[in-house]
């Protein structure tokens, strides 16, 4: 019971950094709503990959079309930002759901190459049809309206900020939801043996569509949550490196735990922008050199490795305690 | 009255080896029906056919008189016709609890459901500790499956098989891998289903067999054999000359 | 349209014999290899120092760019590949992403990112009229080249030891190991095999394909499309998946350069769906 309390407060510790960030670092605000949203976006690749258990290499297909779709929105005159964001996540959301009938059958090695697929194909469109999209240029002229026609963004950041962190905590609590109910413990368990679960009676590629639609669906809320803020929505939303970095932090941060992709998101961000400040090569070269290391010798991740020092803590005091 | 489980011409081909040929069974409701033959006979594949894992090369599968050989596996599981593996196929990332939770939930059509969080469906987690402690699995039910030894986790096998509460339940080689003393008790907590389960199961060891099965079906090279009570197969000179030969041998 | 398709021929012999490795990687060791362009991309630029730093003539660059990758994946098989055989596809996909940065940072450290400039010799420069049509002599070299090269590995795979090996392994690891056939080693020397024909298509591809130092990412997708629509294991599927690739590209960019790569995006979604398990797939 104390554990649960002890818990909690780790809990509403954790959520208070951002917010002190917001009021301590006000020159890193832009950096900081790009982590928030990052980090949103690689919760949505935790619900596929964490849980569900689907290895994916074009996750930023629905990153970009959400970033599109709200940018487009904004850059054809509607310029509200929640019916935007939703605008976003509905497109990301029904593109999520076609695509994952074809994710969801065959094996691995056909799911990475259909989704590779997929996210090719729409950077190519994307970038083939730059009279609606702006092509390599990127889409601009996104005027954004006020948040409930009140809070209008501004160049400091406040806003974008503020607004990125509240869409994270509300995504954030219904993933919480969603995780530890019984439709998370279904995803689960496909995660740790598909074939034994139809066996014990359960509809695994119906459970695993669903959750491909709703990871689209908070990706696609990502990816506007970016139009949105930054105002601007280039190529690279759809790239195969975004796609590569999203899973690369993913798995720093820990799999499978929700935290672990906001730790992760932020980690990454953060040494992104002080390496590929120096030298984007070195940064490239340190990353790919941290990927192999980390697979030989670290897989659990930033979190996996906090776990298992706090239960190496937690048997030595119990120990002492007898 | 119709048979619970009924095949008719059951076959498959892997390429071109005939792993099961014309199989046709009768299996009455509340049966306690053994499934014998040497290695390679084509018993688990046959489970395979009938539980939907597998696609039949040529052949129908009848559940209770209704033509079930298209139907995916998960909808098998619904009807009531449920399976466990030869060798565990178990989920070792999740607790032992949360297995059975999990096979209790999707039984019960809950596991869709996403509002409430797993901890506050009370009688799905106690109907699971319940049957943990009839496989004295209740200590271990809340350490990660992997953790446990392979024939605890054998018991937690057929655990989850019976959270389904089958109609019909069909065990590939359950006591496989676990000393014989515990064997014994793994098949009569199976003897002691209700009387209207059907139970077929696949064994080796002729002493269970003898001691569980009231009929028994002897499949060999994909062919059955012969189908008889104990007695009869025991009676059976071919048997004893491909199987039990074998078996002395082996 | 005669000449289109041969151009097509040609870029699909190069994606033929630059995929041919992988397939092995992935038949035989169920291995998903995304840092396969980068054996490829090194190739390439043995060749560019080879011919640039020691004035090696261009065709005695190829075998060098040959040897040299074999040795390089033959080092990293033994040190990495292996030690990942039964990790997870994740795992994999992790390990070559990483290996794939790597490659790229370091080519960019070294040579730049720039386009590496190509001199091909004199007597495989220009065209040849043949029945009204122009055939580039340096893509009719490299069909050549990459005709005589499949004739030895079709040789080498259905008449030696070696092949009958590779042929089981991939057919059925565990029944091979049961046959006494040291699975292990075979898929050594296949790595190696398959890296070296990866250098030696980045070597001959720099004219074609062309060579900077985000070749491995460039590229990636068509390979893995080779092997993912030619099926595994086998000369035959790689190479009629690697030609109908190369063709449709070429003529795609062609006939429609609006779309441009679309249309090879488009063909790859279209074949995965309606051959999950390739074209020539056996089903496991
Ligand atoms: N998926 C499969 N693909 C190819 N051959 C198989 C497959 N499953 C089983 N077999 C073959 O079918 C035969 C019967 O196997 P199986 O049903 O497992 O026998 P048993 O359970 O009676 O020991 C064996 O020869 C086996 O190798
Ligand atoms: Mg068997």
């Amino acid at each position: 019971m104390s554990a649960l309390r002890g818990g909690r407060l780790i809990e509403v510790a954790f959520w208070l950094v951002p917010l002190a960030a917001f009021l301590l670092l006000p020159g890193y605000l832009m950096l900081g709503s790009q982590i928030l949203i990052v980090a949103l976006f690689a919760l949505s690749l935790d619900l596929i990959l964490g849980y569900a258990g689907i290895v994916s290499l074009g996750h930023a297909a629905f990153f970009g079309l959400g970033a599109y779709a709200a940018g487009l929105l904004a850059a054809k005159g509607w310029g509200e930002p929640l019916s935007g964001l939703l605008a976003g996540g509905v497109i990301a959301a029904l593109a999520g759901f076609v695509a994952s009938f074809l994710v969801v059958r065959g094996e691995d090695l056909a799911r990475l190459m259909v989704t590779l697929g997929i996210g090719l194909l729409l950077y190519e469109a994307a970038n083939r049809a730059a009279f609606l999209t702006g092509g390599v240029d990127g889409l601009s002229g996104v005027a954004m309206g006020k948040i409930f026609g009140v809070f209008a963004f501004d160049i400091g950041g406040k806003t974008a900020y503020l607004y990125s962190f509240a869409v994270l905590l509300l995504v954030f609590i219904f993933l919480k939801r969603l995780t530890s109910s019984p439709f998370g413990l279904s995803l689960r368990g496909i995660r740790e043996n598909p074939a034994r679960m139809p066996a014990i009676g359960s509809p695994v590629r119906a459970r695993l569509v669903t959750a491909y639609t709703i990871g689209a669906a908070i990706a696609g809320i990502a990816g506007a949550l970016l139009a949105q803020t930054t105002q601007f929505v280039g190529l690279d939303s759809l790239g195969f490196n975004r796609s590569a970095e999203l899973l690369i932090m993913l798995v720093l941060g820990g799999t499978g735990r929700l935290y672990g992709a906001i730790v992760g998101a932020a980690v990454f961000m953060i040494a992104q922008d002080y390496l590929s400040g120096v030298n984007p090569v070195y940064w490239q070269f340190w990353l790919g050199l941290l990927l192999v290391v980390f697979v030989f010798f670290a897989r659990g991740g930033i979190l996996g490795a906090v776990e298992a020092a706090a239960k190496r803590l937690g048997r030595s005091s119990q120990e002492r305690a007898r | 009255m119709s048979a619970a489980l009924r095949t008719a011409g059951l076959s498959k081909r892997f390429g071109g080896l005939s792993a099961v040929s014309d199989v046709s069974l009768e299996i009455p409701q509340g049966a306690r029906h053994a499934l014998i033959g040497p290695n390679g006979a084509g018993k688990t594949t046959l489970i395979n056919l009938l539980t939907g894992v597998l696609e039949p090369s040529a052949g129908d599968v009848f559940l209770g008189g209704e033509r079930i050989t298209a139907l995916p596996q998960h909808l098998r599981v619904k009807k009531g016709l449920t399976r466990t593996f030869q060798i565990n196929t178990l989920f070792p990332g999740l607790t032992v609890l949360e297995s059975v939770v999990l096979a209790i939930l999707e039984r019960k059509g809950l596991a869709a459901r996403w509002m409430r969080p797993v901890s506050s469906h009370r009688a799905e987690i106690g109907e699971a500790t319940e049957l943990l402690a009839t496989f004295k699995l209740d200590r271990d039910a809340q350490r990660r499956t992997a953790e446990l030894a392979y024939g605890r986790q054998r018991l937690v096998e057929i655990a989850l098989a019976l959270a389904t509460r089958p109609k019909i339940l069909l065990l590939d080689e359950p006591a496989a891998g676990i000393p014989s003393s515990e064997s014994v008790e793994v098949l009569g907590v199976i003897a002691a289903l209700p009387a209207d389960v059907t139970v077929l199961f696949i064994e080796h060891d002729m002493g269970l067999v003898f001691r569980f099965a009231e009929r028994i079906t002897v499949l060999v090279a994909g062919r059955v054999l012969m189908e008889g009570t104990p007695e009869e197969v025991a009676r059976n000179d071919e048997v004893k000359a491909v199987y039990l030969g074998r078996e002395a041998h082996g | 349209m005669l000449g289109v398709l041969f151009d097509g021929i040609a870029y699909g012999s190069l994606l033929f014999l630059v995929s041919l490795g992988l397939s092995v990687t992935m038949g035989l060791m169920n291995f998903v290899n995304l840092a396969h362009g980068a054996f490829a991309m090194a190739g390439g630029y043995v060749c560019v120092i080879a011919m640039t730093r020691f004035g090696v003539p261009f065709l005695a660059t190829l075998p060098i760019a040959f040897v040299v990758t074999a040795i390089v994946g033959a080092v990293l098989e033994r040190l990495l590949y292996r030690r990942l055989y039964g990790a997870s596809h994740l795992d994999q996909v992790l390990f070559s992403i990483g290996l794939t940065f790597m490659s790229i940072a370091a080519a960019t450290y070294f040579f730049g990112s720039s386009q590496q400039p190509m001199r091909l010799p004199e007597f495989l420069r220009g065209q040849v009229h043949l029945g009204g049509v122009d055939f580039g002599i340096y893509r009719l070299f490299l069909v050549a080249v990459v005709a005589a090269l499949t004739a030895v590995l079709g040789f080498l795979l259905a008449r030696t030891r070696f092949g009958a090996q590779v042929r089981a392994s991939v057919d059925n690891a565990q029944a091979a190991r049961g046959l006494g056939i040291d699975v292990d080693r075979v898929f050594s020397v296949a790595f190696a095999l398959g890296s070296g024909l990866a250098g030696l298509g980045g070597a001959l591809g720099i004219e074609v394909l062309g060579l900077d130092s985000s070749f491995p990412l460039k590229f990636m997708v068509y390979f893995l499309l080779v092997v993912a629509v030619g099926g595994a294991g086998t000369v035959k599927g790689p190479l009629v998946a690697a030609l109908l690739l190369g063709v449709l590209d070429v003529a795609g960019k062609y006939y429609v350069p609006q779309v441009g790569a679309f249309v090879i995006y488009a063909a790859m979604v279209i074949l995965l769906i309606a051959f999950p398990a390739g074209l020539f797939g056996r089903r496991r």
